[in-house]
């Protein structure tokens, strides 16, 4: 009852509103109720004059379809920006209706109008208390979401009293929604701070990772000075941002930002060698080579600072512009200085995108690129200018260029910019002349080139060119004020020409700084002036004024009529700037009476060597705002900027972060397993499972369910715990050193690790036997437990495993516990064949293969190619260097015969480098090589080599495919040894997969001079298909080819530099007797592969 | 975060606005219209502007300005994704993004604004969570919506949201289960006058249609993933199994979406397909020029160069074109200035002219500057770094699915100098 007589008192008032509004609203409403809500079609109603007057009536209707078509055009209004508040007690009345269409329009309604129509508005309220207390979470959510946004001053206790209430509610999703809620509260009763402070702090003890980008935007908002909420939370948000929503991924890497720059020491300072070393030693948990380290160096990362950077860079691969951005300000703010290289990449990517993007991402490299340009220096051609940028993109492509110019690249940067000086683009050509003009000052060798590149451009057809040309000149001249008649010359016969006043002044002004150097022709040019002179522009006319001036004191003979005659002309002059001036001039420099003191100066005053003006990039004072933010992009303090505090000189107390558990075990394992992105597997896993929400909240509450999880989740699970527990034992080693007391806690925390790590262990060897059906799952867990992480390995179980795992359940476990340590692959020992092993790494490929690919309909089970790389038992080595003639340095070297990483077409060597002597062996690289045209990739100079310690390193040389020893030199700080390396035909090789087919298809290609052949007597030991493959193998890294046949047997490669393929094929005639053929067009390499076949199948 | 959006038109009026926090005034746009005075070109607006008490953050779309008001401090890249987003959304919704379509489905897109930001913060952003709270109008449905007057609001509440893996809902299925990937690589190149090129790198993206019922556990792998030298991802692929064994590993989100991006790394030399022979020359007595350009095919692997198409930006003086084409058709706009070359297909025998005169206005000086040709082309079944699909494979699912890759090779920003 109460509602109708309160609606009928509102509709008087209401209607009269309506009226007012109806004349100018009427017309355009009914075209687009004809438009926009076009479907339902209600020309009958459109057509009423009073439109407002029948949304009411179908709003007051009982037909449910009437009454959300009425709110659809209602919200049509609104989004039009037209008002429809006077329809508020109609559409109020709807808020409990049970249609979620129609609801959802009203809400939207409501959060529109309520704040004028506060009264009305406090009806609804009733309604959304009574959805707080709903069984379903969607329902509890959407109802805050609402009441929250009404921004109503009366009901905020009631918003206060549902915040909190929801912060601690069951599902995850209602307590992000009350995260939202309370930056709506903070902005309609700033009052409520300290209670909605409250709520943060609990709501950041939040482990849910939909909490967590919500909440931390509500600090940023509500409190973001109060950094003490942060400390206990922040091992924890630094661990689940991989799996925070993208959009809260910024505002927390935003806010570690602000965090780690209050809290940890700076890793930028001077002397520091910190480099590969310390990282390892992080993850290291020895704690005893630990500490030699600390005494050795002066500064020592914080860990947490570590975890951070750690955490934070596969966020570099985010598909979200704006999270790749805020992690590269992160490392850019955070990181040691040889780090910040990583975020370069991915920025450069960035360009890529769209125009919007890429202006904010240049503005940013722009800065960046003024402190380092090494960091973006490989990337020149990326800012190269493209005749289709917008121009704004194009300027600040040209700053990056301009900033990134050195010694070596200048000309390739010059070389660019003359193409942009002619660009139709006429701004643009004059950014490019001020680019030019700063690249001169910046690098001296080239000024006098520009110089004269800038001079040529005087006589451009252009105007603006031309008087850029000019200003430039100007201040180029002014850096050197060396002999540049000529310049000056050239520049005041074009005087005449030119018109754009700043050019012209900026000549004057030239003229009248060095008029002693061009005595005859300054007195000539202001005489012209003097005729000219009413005519010119302000700027101009002061300018020659000034130049009259100058004149006057060093040359009065000539100019003394003239300068009297201008400064009478400038006296009357309409500007009262240039009668100023003149008055000045004239008292400054014609003697008289008055101005006694003055004038005897005058020459000292306006002759002074000025000093060079400075040219800079814009960006030069940028770097004062943190990067990524808005008030770096506008270079202007943007209100609610929050300034990024220096390093302090001396970190606060770190053990603030450290995390109160009453169960160690417990509150690591958890939490700090979600950091992995194995996680979202883990989750998927656990979300089969059908009840996840209650999952998460239990695991986070109970002190099982670390095991429980990981029991059931399987491998996902235990591979984190088990990764992460090691992770933390070097956490607490390192902390040790700094309070023993707290390494004592740690310590106790790691035994209990190792406990469920070895608990887990267990469990995945179950698992996996339960799970054998799953080949990828089986196969990757071994991966787990044997250790052997070898890229290679794991591919390869992977498609052989799908295959064949079917067939075996229990031997499998077995015998990955007899060798664990071995990397061979336990499928093979289900093969007879001990050799081949699959991997989808080796970029070779036969074409025809390919092509059945590109259809790529196969069934997923059987395909019949699989790429192989044999990993070949002990791999042989060959001694590189004999320690008596390496003065205690020996060195030998192995084929890995895996693809080196690094550089494709390079063979990939392993060099053990072993110090057989007593003492130290320090700085181990590579010196010279020959022959000049050996390409070759250096391993890293190794620091130290400790007596008796040895090393392996992995180097990649291109030896063309040609058998040419590659010679070179290595050396340690004293002394350098020259070395060489054979290589061994076979070796050239890369393994290739391919079908029976593909290979007789292939080999047909490669017949006549291509085909070496020979028979030969085989060793009986060889003559099985095993021995003999193997023995082949050893020889050469080929990839067999599976046939039908027994006696046949072909393998198949690719050199590894030209990729040329390499067929082999053996032919078994009656025993012992075989031919061998090699079919490839590297013939020299055929005869010597050929004779090394020969001898290893024909000897014992 | 973001407090309006003002989505604006060509003709500069302001036709949706949407408020998150305390109603903005329209009046705010004032200073953006300006500003879009002030520029060349609809595209040379700044994208992040000033105002004595907002800021302005706007992207340009498909004819469209998305301007959003912001009050305080928030990183710009935020806001200009989530605006990308937001088209990107409208896009899937309506086909495409453009004012019609926004004004005649005005109501879905506000219920998707609203359900798109909470506060100014972004609540749902997939397409998947968001498809399933507010369907997509078809017609059929339109249809049955005006008869029967249900709505395109889903009856199911936005479970999705809540799942650990938002891209994808549940209870997905489909009779025929098809897997397509289609690797398109796009040539970002500049060759200059000579023909030398001066810069050209390779930029890849994956683009699936995955339509596989329950919950497929996809692993995709590449013969030679060491090409692949910066990569971005969709957040569903795992990035630790990216990182220690190079293949994809995901669960993929339902229908369309980018899997991945990637650069190819810089020490590969990337083969230009196709080369141009061009001359084009003003008289100095300023009264015309001559055109000549002829195109060829250079390094296509053995593919058919497709949609060849030449663009080329004349200088503000060329008034009209009198050229004839061995192949193709041309047309020349001379209020724009943008002379077009449709070639087609290339046939390496018979090379493709374009030839004939340039007539100028009267009077006007010579162009400094000859104009640079933007090529448009495509090359099919080829990737051209020569990247390729390994295998794709599918567990957690019975049922065999049908699985296509399709290469394809775009020109991106390919200019040739003059």
């Amino acid at each position: 009852m109460l509602n109708a007589s309160n609606n009928t008192s509102y509709n008087d008032q209401g209607g009269a509103e309506a009226a007012l509004e109806a004349g100018p609203d009427g017309t355009s409403n009914n075209s687009s109720a004809g438009g926009g809500v076009g479907p339902a079609g209600f020309g009958l109603f459109s057509t009423d004059f009073k439109k407002n007057d029948d949304l009411k009536e179908m709003l007051e209707s009982n037909k449910e379809s009437l009454k959300l078509e009425a709110m659809k055009r209602i919200v049509g209004l609104i989004a039009k920006g037209k008002n429809a508040s006077e329809l508020f007690p109609a559409v109020v009345k709807n808020v409990a209706n049970k249609n979620i269409e129609l609801k959802k329009l009203v809400y939207v309604y409501l959060v529109r109008y309520a704040e004028e129509q506060q009264d009305l508005a406090l009806l609804s309220i009733s309604t959304f208390q009574r959805a707080l207390k709903d069984p379903n979470q969607l329902i509890r959510a959407s109802a805050l979401r609402v009441l929250s946004s009404i921004r109503v001053p009366i009901i905020v206790p009631i918003m206060m009293l549902a915040i909190k209430e929801s912060a601690s509610d069951m599902s995850p999703y209602v307590r992000k929604t009350s995260a939202h809620a309370i930056q709506k509260l903070y902005s309609l009763d700033p009052d409520q701070k300290e209670q909605l402070i409250e709520v943060i702090e609990k709501l950041l003890k939040d482990k849910s990772t939909l909490v967590a980008g919500s909440v931390v935007m509500a600090y940023e908002e509500v409190c973001p000075d109060r950094i003490d909420l942060i400390h206990k939370n922040y091992r924890k948000l630094c661990n689940l941002l991989m799996d925070v929503e993208e959009w809260g991924q910024v505002v927390i890497l935003s806010m570690l930002t602000r965090y780690a720059r209050t809290q940890f020491t700076s890793p930028w300072k001077e002397g520091v060698s910190f480099d590969e070393n310390n990282e390892k030693a992080f993850y290291d948990s020895d704690s005893e080579e630990k500490k030699e380290e600390v005494e050795v160096k002066p500064y020592m990362m914080d860990p947490d600072h570590r975890l951070l950077l750690r955490n934070t860079k596969p966020l570099l691969q985010s598909r979200n512009t704006a999270v790749v951005m805020a992690v590269a300000q992160l490392y850019w703010h955070l990181a040691p200085t040889h780090e910040v290289g990583v975020v370069t990449k991915s920025l450069v990517r960035l360009l890529r995108s769209h125009r919007e993007v890429q202006y904010v991402v240049l503005q940013n490299i722009a800065t960046m690129s003024i402190q380092r340009k090494g960091m973006f220096e490989p990337y020149l051609k990326s800012f190269y200018v493209r005749s289709t940028d917008p121009t704004h993109i194009k300027t600040l492509k040209l700053e990056i260029l301009t900033n990134l110019a050195n010694e070596a690249n200048i000309s390739t940067i010059l070389r660019e910019f003359q193409t942009y000086v002619k660009s139709q683009d006429k701004a643009f050509a004059a950014a490019t002349i001020q680019a030019i003009g700063r690249c001169a000052t910046d690098i001296s060798e080239v000024t006098d080139t520009c110089l004269n590149g800038l001079v040529l451009l005087l006589s451009n057809r252009d105007e603006t060119v031309v008087a850029e040309s000019v200003v430039v000149i100007k201040k180029l001249l002014q850096t050197q004020p060396s002999q540049h008649s000529d310049i000056i010359k050239h520049m005041a016969k074009l005087f005449d020409k030119i018109t754009v006043a700043m050019a012209r002044a900026s000549i004057l002004w030239l003229i009248g700084e060095y008029c002693e150097r061009v005595p005859k022709i300054a007195p000539d040019v202001l005489r012209k002036m003097a005729k000219s002179f009413t005519t010119e522009e302000d700027i101009v006319k002061l300018q020659i004024v000034n130049l009259a001036a100058k004149l006057y004191l060093t040359n009065s003979k000539q100019t003394k009529l003239l300068t009297q005659y201008i400064l009478n002309l400038g006296k009357y002059d309409q500007n009262y700037d240039i009668r100023d001036r003149t008055r000045f001039i004239r008292q400054l420099i014609v003697p008289n009476e008055k101005s006694g003191a003055l004038s005897k100066y005058a020459r000292r005053i306006l002759l002074a060597p000025k000093p060079a003006p400075l040219l800079q990039s814009a960006f030069k004072d940028r770097d004062r705002f943190q990067l990524g933010t808005l008030s770096h992009s506008l270079n202007i303090k943007a209100s609610g900027y929050l300034e990024l505090s220096d390093w302090p000189a001396v970190a606060p107390d770190q053990s603030v972060r450290n995390v109160e558990v009453i169960e160690p075990v417990k509150e690591w394992v958890p939490t700090v397993g979600k950091a992995k992105p194995a996680k979202s597997e883990d989750k998927f896993y656990s979300d089969s499972d059908g009840d996840q929400e209650e999952d998460q909240g239990s695991k986070n509450s109970s002190s099982s369910s670390g095991d429980s999880s990981s029991s059931s989740s399987s491998r996902s699970g235990t591979e984190d715990s088990d990764e992460e527990s090691s992770d933390a034992s070097a956490k607490s080693s390192s902390q040790s050193e700094k309070s023993s007391s707290e390494s004592e806690t740690d310590q106790k925390k790691n035994k209990n690790k190792r406990n469920t790590k070895s608990k887990a262990k267990s469990k995945t060897v179950d698992s996996e036997s339960e799970e054998n059906n799953n080949g990828p799952v089986a196969s990757s867990s071994s991966e787990d437990s044997s250790s052997s992480s070898s890229e290679s390995s794991s591919d390869s179980d992977f498609g052989k495993g799908q295959k064949k795992s079917s067939s075996k359940s229990k031997p499998k476990v077995q015998v990955k516990e007899a060798q664990p340590k071995k990397e061979v692959s336990l499928l093979d020992l289900d093969d007879l064949t001990p050799t081949p092993l699959t991997t989808p790494k080796s970029a070779m490929y036969s074409p025809s293969l390919l092509s059945d690919l590109e259809g790529l309909s196969l069934s997923s089970i059987s395909s019949p190619m699989q790429v192989n790389v044999p990993t070949f038992g002990p791999v042989k080595s060959h001694e590189l260097l004999h320690h008596m003639s390496g003065k205690g340095l020996s060195a030998r070297y192995s084929f890995p015969r895996q693809p080196f990483l690094y550089q494709p077409h390079m063979v990939h060597l392993q060099i053990t480098l072993t110090n057989a002597s007593d003492h130290l062996l320090e700085e181990l690289h590579l010196g010279e090589h020959s022959p000049a045209n050996l390409t070759l990739h250096r391993f890293n100079t190794i620091d130290q080599l400790e007596p008796q310690a040895s090393v392996t390193v992995s180097m990649g040389i291109d030896f063309n495919d040609s058998t040419q020893a590659a010679n070179f030199q290595l050396c340690t700080k004293e002394d350098k040894f020259s070395v060489s390396i054979q290589p061994v035909v076979g070796e050239l090789l890369l393994p290739t997969s391919m079908t029976q087919q593909d290979f007789e298809k292939e080999q047909g290609k490669l017949l006549g001079m291509n085909e070496t052949s020979a028979t030969i007597t085989m060793a009986v030991s060889h003559c099985s298909g095993a021995a003999l493959n193997k023995q082949v193998l050893s020889i050469a890294n080929l990839g067999e080819v599976i046939t039908g046949q027994n006696n046949v047997h072909r393998f198949a490669g690719r050199t590894v530099s030209a990729g040329a393929l390499v067929l082999v094929t053996v032919e078994q005639m009656e025993t012992p007797g075989a031919t061998v053929t090699v079919n490839t067009d590297k013939t020299v390499m055929a005869s010597v592969l050929l004779k090394d076949l020969k001898q290893a199948l024909a000897s014992a | 975060m973001i407090h309006s959006l003002f989505l604006i038109n060509p003709s500069g009026d302001v036709f949706l606005e949407k408020h998150w926090r305390r109603v903005v005034g329209r009046s705010v746009c004032d200073y953006f219209f300006e500003a879009r005075e002030r520029a060349g070109g609809p595209e040379d607006v700044p994208p992040v502007l000033q105002t004595p008490h907002h800021y302005l953050i706007s992207i340009y779309r498909g004819g469209l300005f998305f301007l959003s008001v912001i009050q305080a401090e928030a990183p710009p890249l935020f806001v200009i994704e989530f605006l990308h987003r937001v088209a990107e959304m409208f896009q899937d919704y309506f086909g495409e993004c453009s004012e019609t379509v926004i004004k005649d489905n005005v109501v879905t897109v506000y219920e998707l604004l609203e359900e798109m930001l909470d506060n100014g913060f972004p609540l749902a952003t997939e397409s998947n969570i968001l498809k399933e709270m507010i369907r997509p109008p078809t017609i059929l449905r339109t249809m049955v919506n005006t008869l029967t007057g249900t709505s395109n609001v889903g009856e199911k509440l936005p479970t999705g949201q809540l799942s650990t893996i938002p891209w994808r809902r549940s209870g997905v299925k489909y009779t025929n289960n098809e897997a397509y990937f289609d690797v398109i690589e796009e040539i970002d190149a500049i060759v200059d006058k000579s023909g030398t090129t001066v810069c050209a790198e390779i930029q890849g993206v994956i683009e699936a249609c995955v339509k596989l019922s329950g919950m497929p556990d996809l692993t995709l792998s590449f013969m030679n993933p060491r090409l692949l030298d910066d990569v971005s991802f969709h957040p569903c692929v795992r990035f630790k199994r990216w990182e220690s064994e190079r293949v994809l590993s995901f669960i993929p989100p339902d229908g369309n979406f980018t899997l991945m991006t990637y650069h190819v790394s810089a020490q590969n030399l990337v083969a230009i397909p196709v080369y141009v022979k061009q001359s084009i020359s003003f008289f100095e007595s300023g009264s015309g020029g001559r055109l000549d350009l002829t195109v060829g095919p250079k390094q296509t692997m053995g593919k058919t160069v497709e949609g060849f198409v030449i663009t080329i930006h004349m200088p503000k003086a060329v008034l009209s074109t009198n050229l004839t084409a061995t192949q193709g058709s041309y047309t020349y706009d001379p209020t724009t200035k943008v002379l077009v070359w449709d070639i087609g297909r290339l046939n390496p025998q018979k090379l493709p002219n374009l030839r004939g005169s340039l007539s100028l206005q009267a009077g006007a000086p010579k162009p400094e500057d000859n104009p640079s040709l933007n090529i448009a082309l495509k090359i099919q079944q080829l990737a051209i770094s020569g990247l390729k699909v390994n295998r794709l494979d599918m567990y957690g699912e019975k049922y065999k699915p049908f699985k296509g890759v399709k290469y394809l090779t775009k020109a991106g920003k390919f200019q040739v100098r003059t």
